[in-house]
């Protein structure tokens, strides 16, 4: 036992495998469930990622995505529904030392955590969140969701939802997000490497993944993401590159003013119309534009539609505490408890 | 005032004990008059006890009744333990604060008005019909008419200030006066003035000018017959700072993190009144303290749970209202066994209340205000000064048991001031911290045989990953568990735990007759001085009548039952409708009786004197 250390010690770096990030605990999500392919990834990420397992934390809320800290041999914290981010922000400006994760859903980050959401995002704490959008309440076994669609069936909306729903991603950019992606839970090498990016970036990354519910929301994503039509319904994003798609790469995204539009190439229309990602781009318009394209209107883009730098909250916080030490000098407790004006009896 | 026979200089008297009462429109400065009051009476040796009263409005309608803010200072040569039932002297700086206060002072005291404000307009605006200094309102009292804004104006019109720069200082005329009438030394103020303004000379000049000019009109104007002295109290020795129970709290919380050796998170939404602790820590960046304002009372708690899970002290801090926000995430600290503490400054409730009142109303939300079987710790300090000390004491029960702890203030305490001697850090015992780092021997949810704490493993040991959540542990390896037995004794283990704490917190003190008696007037927190008062003056009249104060609420020390026992009679004295009364009812089945009330404000001595008097018969007494 060490007494009173804050940090435990740094340990040599051995080469770790996916097998060292699986946990002893039955995975317990339902057969097919799209979680597994999430939690998949995740694992086999880590080893690449070059940290020890003991600096890595996973925090989540409730919801069946939230259990994935327990499938992960790290450090973990199921916590209550929609405050995965509070803890998270806690421990990371306490232990910068740590690399965070934040594992939740669409109900736990933007129903009941809807507040979190925003100020962890806006405050660029230097954590990863990985949002799991399946568009349905699983865990509570099918009610409609912050972003299930407008008129979407439930068991909680027989008659259909009158409730408008959110897009994750403009959530994200609306609350100064630094890195927003999307990507989708059966794109596994699409998927992974999009974690990598999110897990690469200094700031809050937002990770929405497309995630199929197969019990109660079967197909929800399947109209654009099943891998036959998914080259013509989804647009992948590369930043420097024109936004191209279709299996036969022949169409492309043009803005119009601040409208974006389907153009097919030829004609007269070529490459230099289309419009150009910049995930780097400070201005967050034109990811606004493109996190707000839909099927069937649009292709849906996938990848990061933004990655910029901002000083990171934890980073910020430490400084103020080492200005305030070479300004101030350590601090003086003897001395503090003795400010202002004091009096000697006796 | 209460005056002493004897010495009197040619025309000073002595007396031993003085409150005044400082009210005006709440941008009269009178917080800031009646602080530097008392620091200045505290610099100069006396005993001090300070209670602040203002509108929860920042700027009501200027010279309203609701805009009326007020600053009571009670000084004296003897150990005092509140800031006085009513005040000797009234300092009213308009109609609304004479209308608002005049009904506290008895027939008798002084009332200094400010005779500038006295127009048609104000009068209207305090609900004065005619002009209360002519009309008879104020016969029976001692009324010394100042026009203060007017001599504030001469005194500063060559300062170079514009006309509403010089009206903010006339509370510094009216301090200068009241200085010169209780014979109190200018220069910890002018020093004060120096410092606050150093940026700005032109106005620290003129503060200088008028309180200079008010102390000079009291000496020349003949308005006063005599002036006062209240000679030094005889105080423990040490050296001493004036300091409020907010101020306490903060320092205690800093105290407790140098004492483990551990970097102090502080998350905290901003809520009246406790905003200050936020404040004060905000500013010890130098000693390494992390605050984060954070955006709501949730946000606030869950950042202390997350610091705590990292190995530091995780602390959050709030009132009633966010109390119960937070009540699900102390739940789940509960349920992962992270030291965190909780300190919460009460307020008058329900509801958003009357927020800048004071109550005692959230002792039962401390105690069960949470779903499931979920008990938390509880301590509540008596008096400001002794926030420090139950700051310190909620942390180190939180580490040493490895729970959540409540720190329970109230509106009173923390904004209330009095002398504190300060303690020498050397001498603080050290709070002792483990982290195991075996992967052999550790288990998430082994307990300490002793405690039954288990282990703070944190994040960053290696070898020891491992899983924690607000879902049922299985005993030991703290896997997820949905095994009923299993959920039954950890159930008990937690409850145990906070039992356990009994084993390790001093026996509760009785002044008075540790042997029993008559009476025993029960308390907890910031009704501590009035209790104590109310009880001293009952036994020096010969009343068998005896008082304990709780700062320990749960568990409660084991010495407490046998105690009540004791006594013939038992009253619980609280600003609540019977809180502790209904605990103390339920866990000792004892008929103990109740005083409450629930105006927003403290108790007065006389009304507990009055309670003690209708249960405690004088003739009965004589044993």
């Amino acid at each position: 036992m060490t007494s009173g250390a804050p940090r435990a010690p740094e340990t040599p770096h051995v080469p770790l495998a996916r097998k060292d990030f699986v946990s002893d605990q039955e995975v317990r999500w339902c057969p097919g469930c799209g979680d597994y392919s999430i939690l998949a990834q995740t694992q086999k990420l880590m080893p690449d990622l070059g940290i020890p397992r003991e600096k890595i934390v996973f925090i989540s809320g409730i919801g069946c995505s939230s259990r994935l800290p327990y499938y992960m041999n790290t450090y973990g914290f199921h916590s209550i529904h929609g405050r995965a981010p509070t803890i998270a922000t806690g421990l990371k400006a306490s232990r910068p030392d740590l690399q965070v994760w934040v594992v939740t859903g669409d109900g736990d980050a933007l129903s009941i955590g809807g507040n979190h959401i925003l100020h962890i995002l806006r405050r660029n704490v230097d954590v990863v969140i990985v949002l799991f959008n399946n568009r349905i309440y699983g865990l509570t076994k099918g009610q409609y969701s912050p972003t299930s669609e407008l008129g979407k069936r439930t068991k909680s909306s027989p008659l259909g939802t009158i409730d408008y729903p959110l897009n994750p991603l403009s959530v994200a950019l609306g609350a100064e997000a630094t890195f927003v992606a999307r990507s989708l839970d059966i794109d596994v090498h699409h998927l992974i490497s999009t974690l990598d990016r999110a897990a690469h970036h200094k700031g809050t990354s937002f990770v929405e993944v497309y995630q199929n519910c197969n019990v109660y929301n079967d197909g929800a994503f399947m109209e654009f993401a099943d891998k036959a039509v998914r080259p013509d319904r989804t647009i992948q994003l590369e930043h420097g590159k024109p936004l191209i798609f279709g299996k036969d790469r022949d169409q492309g995204i043009r803005l119009n003013g601040t409208t974006a539009e389907i153009v097919h190439l030829g004609n007269g229309v070529t490459e230099a119309d289309l419009l150009v990602h910049d995930e780097t781009r400070p201005d967050p318009a034109v990811a606004g534009i493109l996190a707000r394209l839909q099927w069937p209107q649009f292709p849906v883009p996938m990848g990061v539609l933004r990655a910029v730098q901002r000083p990171t909250y934890d980073d910020l916080m430490e400084e103020q505490i080492q200005q305030a030490v070479s300004r101030q000098g350590k601090g003086d407790l003897a001395a503090l408890l003795a400010e202002g004006d004091t009096w000697t009896v006796g | 005032m209460t005056g002493r026979d004897g010495k009197r200089e040619a025309n000073i008297q002595e007396l031993d004990r003085v409150t005044i009462r400082f009210a005006g429109d709440s941008g009269d400065g009178m917080q800031l008059a009646g602080l530097q009051f008392t620091n200045t009476s505290a610099a100069f040796g006396n005993d001090v006890s300070t209670m602040p009263d203002f509108p929860a409005e920042i700027r009501a309608p200027a010279g309203s009744i609701p805009g009326v803010s007020a600053f009571q200072v009670s000084f004296s040569s003897y150990d005092i333990h509140t800031p006085g039932d009513e005040p000797d002297v009234l300092v009213a700086m308009n109609p609304a604060a004479l209308q608002a206060h005049l009904a506290d002072v008895p027939k008798g005291g002084t009332i200094i008005v400010n005779t500038d404000e006295f127009n048609e307009v104000n009068l209207r605006k305090a609900a004065y019909e005619t002009n209360p200094l002519d009309n008879g309102t104020l016969a029976g009292y001692r009324v010394i008419k100042v026009p203060i804004s007017s001599m504030n104006a001469r005194a500063l019109k060559d300062a170079g200030l514009d006309t509403r720069q010089i009206d903010r200082s006339k509370n510094l005329f009216a301090l200068g006066l009241m200085y010169w009438l209780f014979d109190r030394p200018l220069e910890p103020t002018l020093r004060w003035i120096e410092a606050k303004f150093s940026k700005n000379p032109l106005v620290a000049q003129a503060n200088a000018t008028t309180l200079k000019a008010g102390y000079n009109f009291g000496e020349t104007a003949e308005l006063f017959p005599v002036h006062y002295r209240v000679p030094k109290a005889d105080l423990a020795p040490g050296r001493y700072r004036n300091i409020t129970g907010n101020e306490a709290t903060a320092l205690g919380f800093l105290t407790a993190a140098h004492l483990t050796g551990k970097t102090l998170f502080y998350g905290s939404y901003p809520i009246t009144p406790a905003s200050d602790i936020l404040q004060e820590l905000a500013r010890f960046k130098n000693f390494g303290v992390k605050t984060f304002q954070a955006e709501d009372e949730i946000a606030a708690i869950g950042a202390a749970i997350g610091a705590a899970f990292g190995g530091n002290l995780g602390l959050t801090g709030t009132s009633g209202p966010g109390l119960a926000l937070k009540s699900e995430a102390l739940g789940l600290a509960v349920m992962v066994e992270l030291p965190i503490v909780v300190a919460a400054v009460q307020r008058s409730g329900p509801s958003t209340g009357m927020p800048t009142k004071t109550d005692q109303a959230d002792l039962l939300q401390a105690m069960f205000g949470r779903n499931g079987e979920c008990p938390v710790a509880v301590v509540a300090p008596a008096t400001p000064s002794e926030c420090f000390d139950m700051a310190v004491e909620a942390f180190r029960i939180a580490l040493t048991h490895m729970v959540p702890v409540i720190f329970l203030s109230d509106g009173y305490l923390g904004a209330g001031s009095e002398p504190w001697l300060l303690p020498d850090i050397q001498d603080l015992p050290r709070i002792e911290t483990t982290h195991p780092t075996d992967p052999a021997t550790f288990k998430p949810y082994a307990r300490d045989p002793e405690t039954l704490a288990r282990p703070w493993a944190i994040p960053g040991t290696p070898g020891l990953e491992h899983r924690i959540g607000g879902l049922e542990k299985d005993d030991i390896t703290g896997n997820v568990s949905y095994d009923g037995e299993n959920h039954d004794r950890m159930v008990r283990y937690r409850q145990e735990k906070v039992d356990r704490i009994a084993n390790d917190i001093p026996p509760v003190e009785v002044v008075g007759d540790e042997a029993g008696g008559q009476l025993l007037v029960l308390g907890w927190g910031g009704t501590y001085g009035a209790i104590l008062s109310a009880v001293q003056r009952a036994r020096a009249r010969g009343l068998s009548v005896s008082c304990a104060h709780l700062r320990h609420l749960n568990p409660f020390p084991p010495n407490l039952g046998p105690l009540l026992s004791r006594f013939d009679q038992v009253l619980v004295a609280e600003l609540n409708l019977g809180q502790l009364r209904l605990l103390v009812r339920a866990k000792f089945l004892v008929d103990a009786q109740g005083l409450n009330k629930v105006t927003g404000r403290p108790f007065l001595i006389r009304e507990i004197e009055e309670k003690i008097n209708s249960m405690v018969k004088a003739e009965v007494s004589v044993r």
